[in-house]
C-alpha cells in the first residue's frame, strides 16, 4: 500500500519503476512540438498515465494534453512566505524589546513601522527560497542518475528533439502494444530503455 | 484599401525577435559552443586586465585594514564619502538585471529572453561588488559581523530602528533571490552543456544540471515556479533601492530628508543598469557573435528605457529644487543652490549633462539604432549615475548647518584606487561567465521562436496555424 503511494507520488516527478527484467519504458521521437502535443493527447486517451514528454523548452498546452492540472508551488511559495513574515516579526519583537531594549531618543522598543521593511525582505528572501526548494523536491531533483540517458538519441532532447516516453511502471503497458501506438502516432527513432544500473 | 490593410497588419505584427531564420539547433549550437572551444587569446587579455584589476582592490583594502579608514579622504562634515557613493553605484547598476529577468517577465515582454541571462549576470556581479563597501567601510573591520542577528557573548542585537539595517537586510536578501533565480534559468541550458560535453566537463555539468531531462512534468512546476520569482523579484528590486535611499531620507540632513528619494532612486537604478547592460552588451554581442540574438531591436528597446527613466531622473532632480524652493526653509534652499553653484557646481553639472541632457538624442531613431552612439552615450549615464551619488552623498554633506563646520571633500588615491579596482572584481567575474557559462538563455530564446508554438504546425505546416505567428511568417519570407 505504503510502495504503491510512493510510486505514484514518483511518477509525479517523472519518476518510474523499472519491471524485474530492468525494462524501464519506451522512447519515441517526433518531429515538432505540434505533433508531440498531438501525440501526447492520444497517449492519455489511450488509457496510459505513466508517461512524459520530453522537449527543449516547455510547450502550451501540453499540460492539458497530458491531464495535469495546475502545480500547487504556489502553495509552498504561500507556506514560505508566512513563515517568513512571521519569523521577521518575532526576530524584531524579541530581539528589541525583551532581549536587548535599548531606549534611543524615547522611540518604542518595538513598533511596527521601522520593522516593515526587514518584514517584507524576510517574507521574500523565506518565499523564494522555498519556492526553489519546493520545485526541486516536486520534480524529484536532483536526479543524477536517470535510465533515459542510456539512449544517445534522447541526448538531443536539449537541443532540438521532442521525445514521448511511456514507463512500463504503467499498468497498460505492454512492450509490442506501446510501441505500435507510438509508431502510428508518428514516433520515429523508438527505443527500449532498460534500467541496467551500469556506466556508460 | 489593400495597402492599408497590409499597412495595419505590419503595424500589428512585432518584428522577429530572432534574425537570421535561426533553427533550435543553430540556437544551441551559437550560445553552447563559446563556452566549449578552446580558450580564445583575447579573454586571456581581457582577463588579466580584469584580474590586475581585482589584485589592485585587495591591495588597497588590506591598505585600508591595516591603516584604518584615515587613508580614505573623509573629514569632519563629509563621514560618507566614496564608499557609499560607490556601494550605491555598484547597486544601482544590478537592479537592471532584475528588471529585465522579472518585471518584463510578468509583462510578457518576450525580447527579455535574449539579454536576461547577461543582465542577471551583470546584476549578481555588481551586488558582489556594492556588498564589498559596506564590509569594509565600518572601520573596526572585526565587528562587520554586528550587522547581523547572530548570538554573541555580549547578548547584543542588531538596531532594527536603523535604515543602514535594513539595507543589510534588503541587499543580503536581493543578492541571495537573484542567485536563486539566475540558477533556476540556467538549469535548461546546464542540461544542454551537460549532454553536449563528454568526460569530466559531462560530470560537472551532470551535477549542476541536477538531472534535468525536459520532462514536462518538470516544466510545469519549473515554469510556475519562475513566475512566482519573477513575482517575488519585482517587488524585490523595487524595495531594495527604496531602502537604500532610506539610508539618506531618514536622515534630517538637507538635501537628504526628502520624501522623492525612493522612487527616484529606483528610476535612476533602472537608468544606470541598463546603460551597463548597452555598455556590455554592445561589446559581449559582437565578440561572440550573437548579433542575430540580441539584434539591434533589443538594443534600442533598452535605450528606449534609458530614455524613459533618464527623463524620469532630470524630472525628478527638479522637481526637488521645487520642493526645496516651495518648502521655505533656507537651510534646505541653500543644499540646492550650493549643488548648482557651490564648489562642487562641476559634479553637479557632470551629472545633469549626463543624466538628463545626452539621453534625450534618443528620441532619434536613428541615433538610438546606432551602436557607436549607444555605447558612448551608455558611457555618458554610466559616469553621470556616479555623479548624481556623488552629488546626493559628498555635496549634501559637505555644507550642512553651520559655516563653521563646512569643509571640501576630496577622494585620496585611495579611494579611488579601490573603487577602479572593483571594475577588475565586476570583470573578472563577467568575464568567467562568458567563458563558462552560456551567456544567452537558449531554452527561452527557443520557446519564442514561432516554431515552438504547437499551433505553427496546423494546416499542413505552412505556419498559419497560430494568428500571432502570421506576421512572422510573413516577414520571414520578405527577408
Amino acid at each position: 500500500m505504503l510502495n504503491q503511494i510512493a510510486s505514484e507520488v514518483k511518477a509525479t516527478m517523472s519518476i518510474y519503476e523499472a519491471q524485474e527484467d530492468a525494462l524501464y519504458g519506451v522512447v519515441a521521437e517526433f518531429a515538432h512540438p505540434g505533433e508531440l502535443l498531438h501525440a501526447a493527447g492520444a497517449v492519455r486517451e489511450a488509457g496510459y498515465r505513466h508517461f512524459d514528454t520530453h522537449s527543449p523548452f516547455p510547450i502550451h498546452g501540453m499540460d492539458k494534453a497530458m491531464g495535469l492540472g495546475n502545480s500547487i508551488i504556489g502553495f509552498i511559495t504561500l507556506g514560505g512566505g508566512i513563515i517568513g513574515l512571521s519569523l521577521a516579526t518575532l526576530m524584531q519583537w524579541w530581539m528589541s524589546e525583551v532581549s536587548y531594549p535599548i531606549n534611543i531618543s524615547g522611540k518604542p522598543f518595538f513598533a511596527v513601522e521601522p520593522s516593515i521593511p526587514i518584514m517584507f525582505e524576510l517574507t521574500v528572501l523565506i518565499a523564494s527560497l522555498s519556492t526553489v526548494i519546493g520545485m526541486f523536491a516536486l520534480n524529484g531533483l536532483p536526479r543524477p542518475y536517470n535510465p533515459l540517458f542510456y539512449s544517445t538519441n534522447f541526448l538531443r532532447v536539449t537541443d532540438d528533439a521532442f521525445f514521448l516516453h511511456i514507463a512500463a511502471s504503467d499498468k497498460q503497458f505492454d512492450l509490442g502494444a506501446t510501441q505500435k501506438l507510438l509508431k502510428d502516432l508518428g514516433g520515429k527513432n523508438i527505443e527500449t530503455i532498460r534500467d541496467s544500473g551500469e556506466e556508460d | 484599401m489593400d495597402k492599408t490593410l497590409a499597412h495595419l497588419a505590419d503595424f500589428h505584427d512585432e518584428a522577429p525577435l530572432v534574425k537570421g531564420n535561426l533553427t533550435f539547433h543553430d540556437i544551441t549550437e551559437i550560445v553552447s559552443s563559446h563556452t566549449e572551444k578552446k580558450t580564445p587569446l583575447q579573454w586571456y587579455g581581457a582577463f588579466g586586465l580584469a584580474l590586475s584589476g581585482l589584485m589592485l582592490m585587495i591591495v588597497m583594502i588590506a591598505y585600508l585594514f591595516w591603516n584604518g579608514t584615515g587613508v580614505w579622504g573623509l573629514n569632519n562634515p563629509v563621514g560618507w564619502g566614496f564608499a557609499i557613493v560607490n556601494f550605491v553605484f555598484w547597486v544601482g547598476i544590478g537592479h537592471a538585471g532584475t528588471l529585465i529577468s522579472a518585471i518584463l517577465f510578468l509583462f510578457r515582454q518576450q525580447w527579455r529572453t535574449a539579454i536576461n541571462r547577461s543582465a542577471e549576470a551583470m546584476t549578481l556581479f555588481a551586488v558582489v561588488c556594492a556588498l564589498v563597501f559596506p564590509g569594509i567601510h565600518v572601520g573596526r573591520v572585526w565587528a562587520a559581523y554586528w550587522m547581523l542577528p547572530i548570538p554573541n557573548q555580549m547578548g547584543m542585537w542588531p538596531q532594527f530602528k536603523s535604515p543602514l539595517l535594513w539595507d543589510v537586510f534588503a541587499v543580503s536578501t536581493y543578492f541571495t533571490v537573484s542567485a536563486a533565480f539566475w540558477y533556476v534559468g540556467l538549469i535548461p541550458d546546464l542540461a544542454s552543456l551537460r549532454d553536449r560535453a563528454t568526460g569530466l566537463r559531462r560530470k560537472v555539468f551532470g551535477v549542476l544540471a541536477m538531472g534535468w531531462t525536459g520532462a514536462n512534468r518538470h516544466w510545469r512546476n519549473y515554469e510556475k515556479a519562475y513566475l512566482l520569482l519573477a513575482a517575488l523579484c519585482t517587488p524585490l528590486v523595487l524595495s531594495v533601492h527604496s531602502v537604500v535611499s532610506f539610508d539618506f531620507a531618514v536622515s534630517i540632513v538637507p538635501g537628504w530628508h526628502t520624501t522623492i528619494f525612493p522612487p527616484y532612486f529606483v528610476a535612476g537604478a533602472i537608468f544606470s543598469g541598463f546603460a551597463m547592460v548597452i555598455t556590455l552588451m554592445v561589446v559581449a554581442r559582437k565578440v561572440y557573435n550573437v548579433e542575430n540574438i540580441i539584434t539591434i531591436d533589443h538594443l534600442e528597446k533598452m535605450n528606449i528605457v534609458i530614455l524613459v527613466t533618464g527623463s524620469m531622473v532630470g524630472f525628478a532632480y527638479i522637481t526637488e529644487f521645487f520642493i526645496a524652493w516651495y518648502s521655505g526653509v533656507q537651510y534646505e534652499q541653500y543644499a540646492f543652490t550650493n549643488r548648482m553653484f557651490g564648489p562642487y557646481a562641476w559634479a553637479y553639472w557632470t551629472m545633469m549633462t549626463c543624466n538628463l541632457f545626452f539621453p534625450q538624442f534618443f528620441w532619434i531613431k536613428k541615433l538610438r539604432r546606432s551602436i557607436p552612439f549607444m555605447f558612448a552615450i551608455s558611457i555618458f549615464v554610466n559616469v553621470g549615475m556616479w555623479f548624481e551619488r556623488f552629488v546626493i552623498t559628498v555635496v549634501s554633506l559637505h555644507r550642512d548647518y553651520l559655516p563653521s563646520a563646512w569643509d571640501y571633500y576630496t577622494p585620496t588615491w585611495v579611494d579611488v584606487l579601490t573603487f577602479v579596482g572593483t571594475f577588475g572584481l565586476f570583470f573578472t567575474l563577467f568575464l568567467l561567465f562568458l567563458r563558462f557559462l552560456p551567456m544567452v538563455a537558449a531554452s527561452e530564446v527557443k520557446g519564442v521562436l514561432p516554431e515552438a508554438d504547437p499551433h505553427f504546425y496546423d494546416h499542413e505546416g505552412d505556419g498559419h496555424g497560430a494568428d500571432h505567428t502570421l506576421g512572422v511568417a510573413k516577414s520571414k519570407t520578405a527577408h
